[in-house]
């Protein structure tokens, strides 16, 4: 199945990547040409075979309810592109 | 005096304890090097200050006779690692400022056994590609010449590490393969490249690609070399869920163990069409070196071989869909955004902005895959193929203990022949892409030249956490293909 440029804008929207009408027109193709190739697996029965998640057989460790981090604000905002006062900016989400 | 940036790690461990020059005088060596070989854009970030702190630091141990496993060995590190206080990017603009406030459980592994870091090598952007053109730094280049002069990519993901190893301006790497990111461009560079079983390395402080295919692993001129790195690097971690409490082998020792009563299983889904010749030749030259040193060679089946990249461009798409949703231009990394701008304006314009377009083109399939009634059709389904794929693995290794492949199907390709198709590109990994979704061992090999004059690459792929045998076997194909080397 081929993608059309409203689905494509709709995944666009989904991963919060905004795609100008010319970068849409690019990847259109590409994005295509790999959905083609992936569709290929229709084709091997799978039937009764059990989804394989992950390689790790075990179940995943619990460590301990303990506290063993924190204390490092500054270390956390170090990166941020915009902090005041010890928190990140982000533009008003309230009116 | 020897030159020093031609020494294995082996052979630099040995002349710093028998005091033929120090840790200070191999890491000037190689930052000199380094300098004259810039133009190969093998690190997007050069530390050499901090080399020189810490090749000082392991001499003053080495006087005090405290030296480490690795103490003084001047290394490349992929830029995937985080490492504290040292820009890390993942060859993304997106990450661009980025400066890691802690270390990668890897990194700090080996600095603790005593390695020194150079810098922080060039990469596909986060790790998505076969050929490093994908870095927002730029391509990094191979140092091997073709007979046409054109430049070549080094492979990839891993392309920066390789290239450094091979270029002799770093003595080993680290690198991380998620579907062939080491192997391949080990191949290519003529160098060893070893990929150990998923969990066998912390993946904690590794920036996320696909979190149930990503794995560390090291770049080195020898298969005892890269033993040695592995040996450091690897090892159980609290702190990834995945990491497997196993002790670490003596992986250098392993290489030396030799192949007698092995069996060496050949896969016949490997022989595909439009391999080169001169890799079909490789190969069963590689098979007859195993034989001659005692192996046994068995034809063996993995039927769902074609499948393997495929399921992998469903799979790691949609990790990478899910572990790059953090990139949101408020926490670290760019932000685009005008006055007047609403939070989803910024989420969406600072993800265009910072995102290439493979790794955009991966995020979108990504959640394509995962959408609302397409989930089934696809993840579902690539993950069922994935328990297939590992079952074929598990079924051969009934009657072999090892496997022996090409590592691709081509030798390095020029920069200006990187195909614009996105699926011709994916097939370069048509014979690492299998093991990865398996979780299986595998390393490449330097074995010889193609007709061309470029090196080419065995694979050698084991049992879940025998990485020993692949160090057996790898050993054994290096003694019998007597390399040498990049002249």
């Amino acid at each position: 199945m081929a993608l059309d440029q409203k689905t494509v804008a709709r995944i666009a929207r989904l991963a919060r990547i905004r795609l100008t009408p010319e970068v849409s027109e690019k990847t259109l193709p590409g994005l295509n040409r790999v959905l083609g190739f992936i569709e290929q697996l229709s084709n091997i029965n799978t039937q009764g075979v059990e989804p394989m998640v992950s390689v790790s057989a075990t179940t995943l460790r619990l460590r301990d309810d303990i506290v063993n981090d924190g204390n490092c604000r500054d270390a956390v905002l170090a990166n941020a592109p915009e902090t005041i006062a010890g928190f990140f900016v982000v533009p008003k989400v309230v009116e | 005096m020897t030159d020093l940036c031609k020494l294995t790690i082996a052979e630099a461990l040995e002349g710093m304890d028998k005091k033929k020059f120090s840790a200070s005088e191999l890491t000037e060596a190689h930052i000199k090097a380094c300098e004259g070989a810039r133009g190969l854009n093998a690190f997007i970030t050069e530390s050499f200050d901090v080399a020189r702190g810490q090749a000082k630091a392991s001499d003053a141990r080495r006087a005090e006779g405290k030296a480490l496993p690795l103490d003084g060995i001047p290394m490349a590190i992929k830029d995937m690692f985080c490492t504290k206080g040292v820009r890390t990017t993942a060859g993304s603009k997106i990450l661009g400022n980025f400066v890691p406030q802690y270390e990668s459980t890897v990194t700090a592994k080996l600095f603790a056994d005593g390695a020194v870091m150079l810098g922080k090598a060039n990469q596909d952007e986060f790790a998505m590609g076969s050929s490093n053109i994908t870095s927002a730094f730029g391509p990094a280049i191979s140092p091997w010449k073709r007979a046409d002069g054109k430049p070549l990519v080094p492979g990839g993901s891993s392309g920066g590490s390789a290239a450094a190893v091979a270029a002799n301006i770093t003595m080993g790497a680290t690198g991380t393969d998620t579907g062939g990111s080491i192997r391949q461009p080990a191949a290519f560079c003529g160098i060893v490249g070893v990929k150990p079983t998923y969990g066998r390395c912390s993946r904690w402080g590794i920036v996320a690609y696909a979190s149930s295919l990503d794995q560390a692993g090291a770049f080195a001129r020898s298969v005892k070399d890269a033993g040695l790195l592995l040996g450091a690097m690897a090892g159980f971690d609290e702190k990834d869920s995945t990491s497997a409490n196993l002790p670490v082998p003596d992986f250098a020792a392993a290489a030396r163990r030799g192949v007698k009563g092995l069996r060496i299983g050949i896969p016949k889904e490997y022989r595909v069409s439009g391999m080169d010749a001169d890799i079909v030749a490789m190969w069963e030259k590689g098979a007859g070196w195993l034989k001659d040193q005692g192996a046994t060679i068995v034809d063996v089946s993995l039927p769902h071989t074609e499948a393997a990249v495929p399921a992998y461009y469903i799979v790691a798409p949609a990790e990478c869909s899910s572990n790059l949703a953090r990139y949101d231009g408020v926490r670290y990394g760019l932000r685009d955004a005008a006055l007047g701008d609403d939070l989803d304006d910024l989420y969406e314009k600072s993800r265009a902005a910072g995102f290439g377009e493979e790794v955009r083109r991966r995020i979108l399939v990504g959640t394509y895959v995962l959408s609302a009634g397409y989930y089934d059709a696809y993840y579902l389904k690539a993950q069922q193929v994935r328990a297939l794929i590992a079952r074929d693995f598990a079924k051969a290794f009934e009657s072999c203990d090892a496997l022996l492949t090409p590592t691709a199907p081509t030798p390095a390709f020029a920069l200006d022949e990187s195909p614009d198709d996105p699926v011709t590109m994916y097939l370069n990994d048509v014979f690492t892409i299998p093991a990865s979704l398996a979780g299986l061992p595998g390393m490449s090999v330097p074995a010889g030249l193609s007709a061309g004059g470029l090196p080419l690459g065995l694979q050698i792929l084991g049992k879940p956490f025998d990485e020993e045998t692949v160090f057996a076997v790898a050993g054994a194909v290096e003694s019998a293909a007597a390399f040498g080397g990049r002249k």
